[in-house]
Protein backbone atom coordinates (compact mmCIF):
# COMPACT_ATOMS: atom_id res chain seq x y z
CA UNK A 1 0.00 0.00 0.00
CA UNK A 2 1.20 3.48 -0.84
CA UNK A 3 0.88 5.78 2.20
CA UNK A 4 1.86 9.00 0.44
CA UNK A 5 -1.63 9.81 -0.80
CA UNK A 6 -3.43 9.43 2.58
CA UNK A 7 -0.64 11.38 4.29
CA UNK A 8 -0.99 14.25 1.80
CA UNK A 9 -4.77 14.12 2.29
CA UNK A 10 -4.49 14.29 6.09
CA UNK A 11 -2.00 17.18 5.93
CA UNK A 12 -4.42 19.01 3.61
CA UNK A 13 -7.21 18.31 6.12
CA UNK A 14 -5.08 19.71 8.97
CA UNK A 15 -4.53 22.91 6.98
CA UNK A 16 -8.19 23.04 5.91
CA UNK A 17 -9.34 22.82 9.56
CA UNK A 18 -7.03 25.72 10.46
CA UNK A 19 -7.66 27.94 7.40
CA UNK A 20 -11.10 29.25 8.54
CA UNK A 21 -9.45 30.90 11.58
CA UNK A 22 -7.22 32.99 9.28
CA UNK A 23 -7.67 35.23 6.20
CA UNK A 24 -9.60 37.85 8.18
CA UNK A 25 -9.87 40.32 5.29
CA UNK A 26 -11.25 37.68 2.92
CA UNK A 27 -13.58 36.44 5.65
CA UNK A 28 -14.99 39.92 6.20
CA UNK A 29 -15.33 40.44 2.47
CA UNK A 30 -17.19 37.16 1.92
CA UNK A 31 -19.07 37.22 5.20
CA UNK A 32 -18.10 33.61 5.86
CA UNK A 33 -14.96 31.73 6.92
CA UNK A 34 -12.78 30.20 4.19
CA UNK A 35 -13.77 26.64 4.99
CA UNK A 36 -12.83 24.14 2.27
CA UNK A 37 -13.25 21.01 4.39
CA UNK A 38 -16.47 19.83 2.64
CA UNK A 39 -14.75 19.78 -0.77
CA UNK A 40 -11.91 17.73 0.71
CA UNK A 41 -14.41 15.27 2.21
CA UNK A 42 -15.91 14.79 -1.28
CA UNK A 43 -12.44 14.18 -2.74
CA UNK A 44 -11.51 11.75 0.06
CA UNK A 45 -14.76 9.81 -0.29
CA UNK A 46 -14.30 9.34 -4.05
CA UNK A 47 -10.60 8.57 -4.19
CA UNK A 48 -9.80 6.74 -0.98
CA UNK A 49 -11.40 3.79 0.72
CA UNK A 50 -14.23 4.09 3.22
CA UNK A 51 -11.93 3.67 6.28
CA UNK A 52 -9.55 6.44 5.16
CA UNK A 53 -12.43 8.75 4.18
CA UNK A 54 -14.20 8.18 7.52
CA UNK A 55 -11.02 8.77 9.56
CA UNK A 56 -10.27 11.86 7.51
CA UNK A 57 -13.78 13.27 8.06
CA UNK A 58 -13.50 12.59 11.81
CA UNK A 59 -10.11 14.34 11.96
CA UNK A 60 -11.42 17.33 10.02
CA UNK A 61 -14.51 17.68 12.23
CA UNK A 62 -12.61 17.30 15.51
CA UNK A 63 -9.94 19.76 14.36
CA UNK A 64 -12.63 22.28 13.47
CA UNK A 65 -14.33 21.76 16.85
CA UNK A 66 -11.01 22.32 18.65
CA UNK A 67 -10.72 25.76 17.02
CA UNK A 68 -14.32 26.86 17.54
CA UNK A 69 -16.81 27.33 20.34
CA UNK A 70 -18.51 24.04 19.49
CA UNK A 71 -18.72 21.05 21.81
CA UNK A 72 -16.09 18.47 20.83
CA UNK A 73 -17.55 15.86 18.50
CA UNK A 74 -20.61 17.74 17.26
CA UNK A 75 -18.73 19.14 14.27
CA UNK A 76 -17.54 15.69 13.17
CA UNK A 77 -21.01 14.17 12.73
CA UNK A 78 -21.84 15.73 9.36
CA UNK A 79 -18.43 15.18 7.68
CA UNK A 80 -18.49 11.52 8.75
CA UNK A 81 -22.05 11.08 7.50
CA UNK A 82 -21.12 12.72 4.17
CA UNK A 83 -17.96 10.61 3.79
CA UNK A 84 -19.95 7.43 4.49
CA UNK A 85 -22.78 8.38 2.12
CA UNK A 86 -20.52 9.35 -0.78
CA UNK A 87 -18.03 6.54 -0.30
CA UNK A 88 -20.68 3.81 -0.28
CA UNK A 89 -22.37 5.29 -3.37
CA UNK A 90 -19.34 6.34 -5.38
CA UNK A 91 -20.12 3.76 -8.11
CA UNK A 92 -23.52 5.45 -8.64
CA UNK A 93 -22.27 9.03 -8.84
CA UNK A 94 -20.34 10.85 -11.54
CA UNK A 95 -16.88 11.85 -10.40
CA UNK A 96 -14.61 12.39 -13.38
CA UNK A 97 -16.46 15.28 -15.01
CA UNK A 98 -15.59 18.75 -13.77
CA UNK A 99 -19.22 19.91 -13.59
CA UNK A 100 -20.11 16.86 -11.48
CA UNK A 101 -17.25 17.69 -9.11
CA UNK A 102 -18.49 21.30 -8.93
CA UNK A 103 -22.03 20.26 -8.00
CA UNK A 104 -20.80 17.69 -5.48
CA UNK A 105 -18.58 20.34 -3.86
CA UNK A 106 -21.39 22.88 -3.86
CA UNK A 107 -23.81 20.38 -2.34
CA UNK A 108 -21.33 19.41 0.37
CA UNK A 109 -20.43 23.05 1.01
CA UNK A 110 -24.08 23.84 1.76
CA UNK A 111 -25.22 20.56 3.33
CA UNK A 112 -22.40 20.08 5.86
CA UNK A 113 -22.64 23.48 7.61
CA UNK A 114 -26.44 23.36 7.35
CA UNK A 115 -26.52 19.93 8.99
CA UNK A 116 -24.04 21.11 11.63
CA UNK A 117 -26.26 24.10 12.40
CA UNK A 118 -29.32 21.86 12.65
CA UNK A 119 -27.49 19.53 15.06
CA UNK A 120 -26.47 22.52 17.21
CA UNK A 121 -30.05 23.80 17.31
CA UNK A 122 -31.29 20.31 18.20
CA UNK A 123 -28.66 20.14 20.96
CA UNK A 124 -29.86 23.55 22.32
CA UNK A 125 -26.37 24.99 21.84
CA UNK A 126 -27.68 28.46 20.78
CA UNK A 127 -25.60 28.98 17.64
CA UNK A 128 -25.63 32.42 15.96
CA UNK A 129 -28.25 31.72 13.29
CA UNK A 130 -30.01 34.45 11.33
CA UNK A 131 -30.55 35.70 7.81
CA UNK A 132 -26.79 36.14 7.51
CA UNK A 133 -26.54 32.33 7.73
CA UNK A 134 -28.23 32.02 4.29
CA UNK A 135 -25.51 34.19 2.76
CA UNK A 136 -22.81 32.21 4.58
CA UNK A 137 -24.20 28.92 3.27
CA UNK A 138 -24.33 30.25 -0.30
CA UNK A 139 -20.76 31.55 -0.07
CA UNK A 140 -19.53 28.26 1.38
CA UNK A 141 -21.38 26.35 -1.35
CA UNK A 142 -19.80 28.37 -4.16
CA UNK A 143 -16.34 28.26 -2.52
CA UNK A 144 -16.44 24.49 -2.12
CA UNK A 145 -17.98 24.04 -5.57
CA UNK A 146 -15.05 25.91 -7.08
CA UNK A 147 -12.48 24.19 -4.87
CA UNK A 148 -13.69 20.62 -5.47
CA UNK A 149 -12.57 20.29 -9.15
CA UNK A 150 -9.31 22.04 -8.22
CA UNK A 151 -8.69 19.50 -5.46
CA UNK A 152 -9.45 16.58 -7.80
CA UNK A 153 -7.07 17.98 -10.41
CA UNK A 154 -4.23 18.86 -8.01
CA UNK A 155 -4.39 15.78 -5.79
CA UNK A 156 -4.77 13.41 -8.73
CA UNK A 157 -1.62 14.92 -10.28
CA UNK A 158 0.19 14.60 -6.96
CA UNK A 159 -1.05 11.05 -6.55
CA UNK A 160 0.19 10.05 -9.98
CA UNK A 161 3.62 11.43 -9.20
CA UNK A 162 3.85 9.75 -5.79
CA UNK A 163 2.33 6.34 -6.46
CA UNK A 164 3.83 3.46 -8.40
CA UNK A 165 2.91 3.61 -12.10
CA UNK A 166 0.60 0.88 -13.40
CA UNK A 167 2.41 -2.03 -15.05
CA UNK A 168 2.36 -1.66 -18.86
CA UNK A 169 0.28 -4.24 -20.73
CA UNK A 170 1.46 -5.69 -24.01
CA UNK A 171 -0.64 -5.72 -27.17
CA UNK A 172 -0.86 -9.50 -26.83
CA UNK A 173 -2.58 -9.32 -23.46
CA UNK A 174 -6.00 -9.07 -25.09
CA UNK A 175 -5.33 -12.11 -27.25
CA UNK A 176 -4.29 -14.21 -24.28
CA UNK A 177 -7.41 -13.45 -22.23
CA UNK A 178 -9.57 -16.49 -21.68
CA UNK A 179 -12.98 -15.92 -23.21
CA UNK A 180 -15.89 -17.76 -21.70
CA UNK A 181 -19.14 -18.63 -23.42
CA UNK A 182 -19.92 -18.66 -27.12
CA UNK A 183 -18.37 -15.92 -29.20
CA UNK B 1 -22.32 -4.45 1.69
CA UNK B 2 -19.33 -3.38 3.79
CA UNK B 3 -16.22 -5.50 4.04
CA UNK B 4 -14.94 -6.52 7.43
CA UNK B 5 -12.03 -4.02 7.77
CA UNK B 6 -14.37 -1.24 6.66
CA UNK B 7 -16.96 -2.25 9.24
CA UNK B 8 -14.31 -2.29 11.98
CA UNK B 9 -12.98 1.20 11.16
CA UNK B 10 -16.44 2.78 10.74
CA UNK B 11 -17.64 1.18 13.99
CA UNK B 12 -14.50 2.37 15.82
CA UNK B 13 -15.02 5.95 14.59
CA UNK B 14 -18.72 5.84 15.55
CA UNK B 15 -17.81 4.50 19.02
CA UNK B 16 -15.18 7.23 19.45
CA UNK B 17 -17.76 9.89 18.60
CA UNK B 18 -20.30 8.47 21.04
CA UNK B 19 -17.62 8.48 23.76
CA UNK B 20 -16.60 12.08 22.95
CA UNK B 21 -20.18 13.31 23.00
CA UNK B 22 -20.77 11.70 26.38
CA UNK B 23 -17.61 12.95 28.05
CA UNK B 24 -18.06 15.17 31.12
CA UNK B 25 -17.73 18.88 30.27
CA UNK B 26 -14.37 19.27 32.04
CA UNK B 27 -12.77 16.28 30.31
CA UNK B 28 -14.18 17.37 26.93
CA UNK B 29 -12.71 20.87 27.42
CA UNK B 30 -9.28 19.43 28.31
CA UNK B 31 -9.36 17.10 25.30
CA UNK B 32 -10.39 20.00 23.10
CA UNK B 33 -7.40 22.02 24.30
CA UNK B 34 -5.13 19.05 23.65
CA UNK B 35 -6.46 18.76 20.10
CA UNK B 36 -6.07 22.51 19.67
CA UNK B 37 -2.40 21.99 20.55
CA UNK B 38 -1.97 20.19 17.22
CA UNK B 39 -2.45 23.55 15.52
CA UNK B 40 0.20 25.37 17.57
CA UNK B 41 2.82 25.19 14.77
CA UNK B 42 0.35 26.82 12.39
CA UNK B 43 -0.59 29.46 14.98
CA UNK B 44 3.13 30.14 15.44
CA UNK B 45 3.64 30.53 11.69
CA UNK B 46 0.60 32.82 11.53
CA UNK B 47 1.90 35.01 14.40
CA UNK B 48 5.40 35.15 12.93
CA UNK B 49 4.14 36.14 9.48
CA UNK B 50 1.89 38.82 11.03
CA UNK B 51 4.88 40.24 12.96
CA UNK B 52 6.98 40.15 9.79
CA UNK B 53 4.34 42.12 7.86
CA UNK B 54 4.11 44.64 10.72
CA UNK B 55 7.89 45.09 10.82
CA UNK B 56 8.06 45.44 7.06
CA UNK B 57 5.38 48.13 7.14
CA UNK B 58 7.35 50.01 9.84
CA UNK B 59 10.45 49.89 7.64
CA UNK B 60 8.50 51.41 4.77
CA UNK B 61 7.15 54.35 6.80
CA UNK B 62 8.94 57.66 6.14
CA UNK B 63 11.03 59.08 9.00
CA UNK B 64 9.00 62.31 9.11
CA UNK B 65 5.77 60.33 9.67
CA UNK B 66 7.39 58.37 12.49
CA UNK B 67 8.68 61.53 14.19
CA UNK B 68 5.23 63.16 13.93
CA UNK B 69 3.68 60.00 15.39
CA UNK B 70 6.16 59.93 18.29
CA UNK B 71 5.43 63.59 19.08
CA UNK B 72 1.69 62.94 19.03
CA UNK B 73 2.10 59.92 21.31
CA UNK B 74 4.30 61.90 23.72
CA UNK B 75 1.57 64.54 24.00
CA UNK B 76 -1.10 61.87 24.52
CA UNK B 77 1.12 60.17 27.09
CA UNK B 78 1.59 63.39 29.06
CA UNK B 79 -2.16 64.10 29.04
CA UNK B 80 -2.93 60.52 30.11
CA UNK B 81 -0.38 60.74 32.96
CA UNK B 82 -2.20 63.79 34.32
CA UNK B 83 -5.55 62.00 33.98
CA UNK B 84 -4.12 58.89 35.65
CA UNK B 85 -2.81 60.95 38.56
CA UNK B 86 -6.24 62.56 39.01
CA UNK B 87 -7.86 59.13 38.66
CA UNK B 88 -5.53 57.62 41.25
CA UNK B 89 -6.44 60.38 43.70
CA UNK B 90 -10.16 59.78 43.06
CA UNK B 91 -9.69 56.00 43.44
CA UNK B 92 -7.86 56.47 46.75
CA UNK B 93 -10.66 58.75 47.98
CA UNK B 94 -13.22 56.16 46.80
CA UNK B 95 -11.42 53.39 48.72
CA UNK B 96 -11.33 55.55 51.87
CA UNK B 97 -15.05 56.29 51.62
CA UNK B 98 -15.83 52.59 50.98
CA UNK B 99 -13.78 51.68 54.05
CA UNK B 100 -15.73 54.23 56.12
CA UNK B 101 -19.04 52.80 54.85
CA UNK B 102 -17.87 49.27 55.59
CA UNK B 103 -18.00 48.14 51.92
CA UNK B 104 -15.48 45.75 50.44
CA UNK B 105 -12.64 47.53 48.60
CA UNK B 106 -12.94 47.35 44.82
CA UNK B 107 -10.11 45.31 43.29
CA UNK B 108 -7.73 46.86 40.80
CA UNK B 109 -7.36 45.34 37.32
CA UNK B 110 -4.07 45.11 35.49
CA UNK B 111 -4.40 45.12 31.69
CA UNK B 112 -2.21 42.63 29.79
CA UNK B 113 -1.72 42.98 26.05
CA UNK B 114 -2.58 40.02 23.80
CA UNK B 115 -2.63 39.58 20.05
CA UNK B 116 -5.56 38.02 18.20
CA UNK B 117 -4.15 35.09 16.20
CA UNK B 118 -7.30 33.47 14.84
CA UNK B 119 -11.05 33.59 14.51
CA UNK B 120 -13.67 30.92 15.10
CA UNK B 121 -13.35 28.05 12.64
CA UNK B 122 -17.09 27.67 12.16
CA UNK B 123 -19.88 30.04 11.19
CA UNK B 124 -21.99 29.41 14.27
CA UNK B 125 -19.98 30.98 17.09
CA UNK B 126 -18.44 34.32 18.00
CA UNK B 127 -15.03 33.43 19.38
CA UNK B 128 -11.40 34.27 18.67
CA UNK B 129 -7.98 32.96 19.68
CA UNK B 130 -5.40 35.10 21.48
CA UNK B 131 -1.72 34.43 22.17
CA UNK B 132 -2.19 34.65 25.93
CA UNK B 133 -2.33 31.37 27.80
CA UNK B 134 -1.82 29.85 31.22
CA UNK B 135 1.95 30.55 30.99
CA UNK B 136 1.06 34.29 30.89
CA UNK B 137 -1.42 34.01 33.76
CA UNK B 138 -4.65 33.57 31.79
CA UNK B 139 -7.63 32.29 33.76
CA UNK B 140 -11.11 31.40 32.54
CA UNK B 141 -13.60 34.32 32.75
CA UNK B 142 -11.01 37.11 32.67
CA UNK B 143 -12.54 40.11 30.84
CA UNK B 144 -11.10 41.08 27.46
CA UNK B 145 -11.37 44.68 26.25
CA UNK B 146 -10.02 47.20 23.76
CA UNK B 147 -9.75 50.94 24.20
CA UNK B 148 -13.12 51.23 22.41
CA UNK B 149 -15.02 48.82 24.66
CA UNK B 150 -15.76 45.34 25.92
CA UNK B 151 -14.72 42.42 23.69
CA UNK B 152 -15.71 39.37 25.73
CA UNK B 153 -14.33 36.94 28.27
CA UNK B 154 -11.77 34.14 28.21
CA UNK B 155 -13.74 30.92 27.65
CA UNK B 156 -10.94 28.34 27.70
CA UNK B 157 -7.24 28.48 28.45
CA UNK B 158 -4.41 26.56 26.81
CA UNK B 159 -0.71 26.72 27.59
CA UNK B 160 0.13 29.50 25.15
CA UNK B 161 -3.27 30.43 23.69
CA UNK B 162 -6.78 31.12 24.95
CA UNK B 163 -10.18 31.17 23.35
CA UNK B 164 -12.22 34.34 23.89
CA UNK B 165 -16.02 34.22 23.74
CA UNK B 166 -17.02 37.53 22.17
CA UNK B 167 -19.98 39.64 23.32
CA UNK B 168 -23.12 38.07 21.84
CA UNK B 169 -21.76 34.51 21.76
CA UNK B 170 -23.86 31.82 23.44
CA UNK B 171 -21.34 31.61 26.30
CA UNK B 172 -20.92 35.35 26.87
CA UNK B 173 -23.94 37.07 28.34
CA UNK B 174 -23.24 40.49 29.88
CA UNK B 175 -25.14 42.35 32.59
CA UNK B 176 -25.32 45.99 31.50
CA UNK B 177 -26.75 49.36 32.45
CA UNK B 178 -27.55 52.46 30.44
CA UNK B 179 -25.24 55.23 31.61
CA UNK B 180 -27.74 58.11 31.33
CA UNK B 181 -30.88 56.42 32.74
CA UNK B 182 -29.18 53.83 35.02
CA UNK B 183 -31.63 51.19 33.69
CA UNK B 184 -30.28 47.67 34.06
CA UNK B 185 -30.51 45.01 31.39
CA UNK B 186 -28.77 42.06 29.85
CA UNK B 187 -27.01 41.35 26.57
CA UNK B 188 -27.88 37.69 26.26
CA UNK B 189 -25.78 35.06 24.49
CA UNK B 190 -26.69 33.39 21.19
CA UNK B 191 -27.27 36.64 19.33
CA UNK B 192 -28.45 36.15 15.75
CA UNK B 193 -28.13 39.66 14.33
CA UNK B 194 -26.87 40.03 10.76
CA UNK B 195 -24.26 42.56 11.80
CA UNK B 196 -21.48 41.21 14.06
CA UNK B 197 -21.02 44.69 15.52
CA UNK B 198 -24.58 44.81 16.82
CA UNK B 199 -26.17 43.03 19.80
CA UNK B 200 -29.58 43.11 21.42
CA UNK B 201 -30.10 44.29 25.00
CA UNK B 202 -33.23 43.51 27.03
CA UNK B 203 -34.12 45.45 30.15
CA UNK B 204 -35.86 43.91 33.13
CA UNK B 205 -38.87 46.23 32.85
CA UNK B 206 -40.48 48.71 30.46
CA UNK B 207 -38.07 51.66 30.23
CA UNK B 208 -39.24 54.38 27.84
CA UNK B 209 -36.27 56.59 28.69
CA UNK B 210 -33.83 54.59 26.58
CA UNK B 211 -33.12 56.44 23.33
CA UNK B 212 -30.59 56.37 20.54
CA UNK B 213 -27.06 57.54 21.38
CA UNK B 214 -27.04 56.61 25.06
CA UNK B 215 -23.96 54.76 26.33
CA UNK B 216 -24.25 51.20 27.64
CA UNK B 217 -21.81 50.06 30.34
CA UNK B 218 -21.20 46.81 32.19
CA UNK B 219 -23.14 46.82 35.46
CA UNK B 220 -20.71 44.63 37.37
CA UNK B 221 -23.46 42.14 38.26
CA UNK B 222 -22.56 38.52 37.75
CA UNK B 223 -19.00 39.02 38.92
CA UNK B 224 -17.25 38.40 35.59
CA UNK B 225 -16.93 41.93 34.22
CA UNK B 226 -15.96 44.94 36.35
CA UNK B 227 -18.49 47.76 36.53
CA UNK B 228 -18.19 50.65 34.10
CA UNK B 229 -16.65 49.10 30.97
CA UNK B 230 -18.10 50.58 27.79
CA UNK B 231 -20.14 48.01 25.86
CA UNK B 232 -21.53 50.28 23.13
CA UNK B 233 -24.17 52.85 22.27
CA UNK B 234 -27.93 52.47 21.82
CA UNK B 235 -29.04 52.47 18.17
CA UNK B 236 -32.78 52.17 18.78
CA UNK B 237 -35.20 50.83 21.39
CA UNK B 238 -38.70 49.36 21.28
CA UNK B 239 -41.13 47.66 23.70
CA UNK B 240 -40.83 43.86 23.78
CA UNK B 241 -43.06 41.01 25.02
CA UNK B 242 -46.29 43.06 24.96
CA UNK B 243 -44.63 46.03 26.59
CA UNK B 244 -43.27 44.18 29.62
CA UNK B 245 -39.64 44.87 28.71
CA UNK B 246 -37.67 47.17 26.47
CA UNK B 247 -35.45 45.72 23.78
CA UNK B 248 -32.64 47.87 22.39
CA UNK B 249 -30.12 47.36 19.65
CA UNK B 250 -26.58 48.21 20.76
CA UNK B 251 -23.74 49.16 18.43
CA UNK B 252 -20.69 47.61 20.11
CA UNK B 253 -17.82 49.97 20.90
CA UNK B 254 -15.15 47.40 20.02
CA UNK B 255 -14.91 46.40 16.35
CA UNK B 256 -15.17 42.63 16.76
CA UNK B 257 -14.41 42.02 13.07
CA UNK B 258 -11.23 44.05 13.16
CA UNK B 259 -9.61 42.92 16.39
CA UNK B 260 -5.81 42.80 16.28
CA UNK B 261 -4.66 43.54 19.81
CA UNK B 262 -6.78 43.23 22.94
CA UNK B 263 -6.27 43.78 26.66
CA UNK B 264 -6.93 41.00 29.14
CA UNK B 265 -7.88 42.39 32.55
CA UNK B 266 -6.03 40.43 35.22
CA UNK B 267 -7.14 40.89 38.85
Amino acid sequence: MNWASPIVLFVAGWLAAFAPTQFVVLRDLLGAPVSLGPALVVYAAFTHGLPTATLFAAMLGLGSDALSGSRLGLGALMPIAAAFFLSTRQHLLLRDERYAQFWLGLGAGVALPLGHGWILVAAHAEPAIGWHSVRQLLVLGVLNGAACPAFFWAFDRLRQSLEYPAAPTSFQAGLREMKRGRS
Amino acid sequence: MLKRPQTIVVSAVALLLVLLLNLPAGAAARLKLALGGLFLPLLGISSASQSFVDRASYELLPRATLIAEVQRLEKDNAALRVEAALGAEAAAENQRLRAQLGSLPRGAWRPRLARVVGRDASTWWRTCLIDYGSRDGAVVNQPVVTAQGLVGRIASVGHSHSQVALVGDASCGVAVLVSETRDHGIVAGGQSTTDAGMVEMTTFQQTPGIVSGQVVLTSGEGGVFPKGLVVGTVVDARPARSGLFTSARIRLGAHLNRLEEVWVLAP
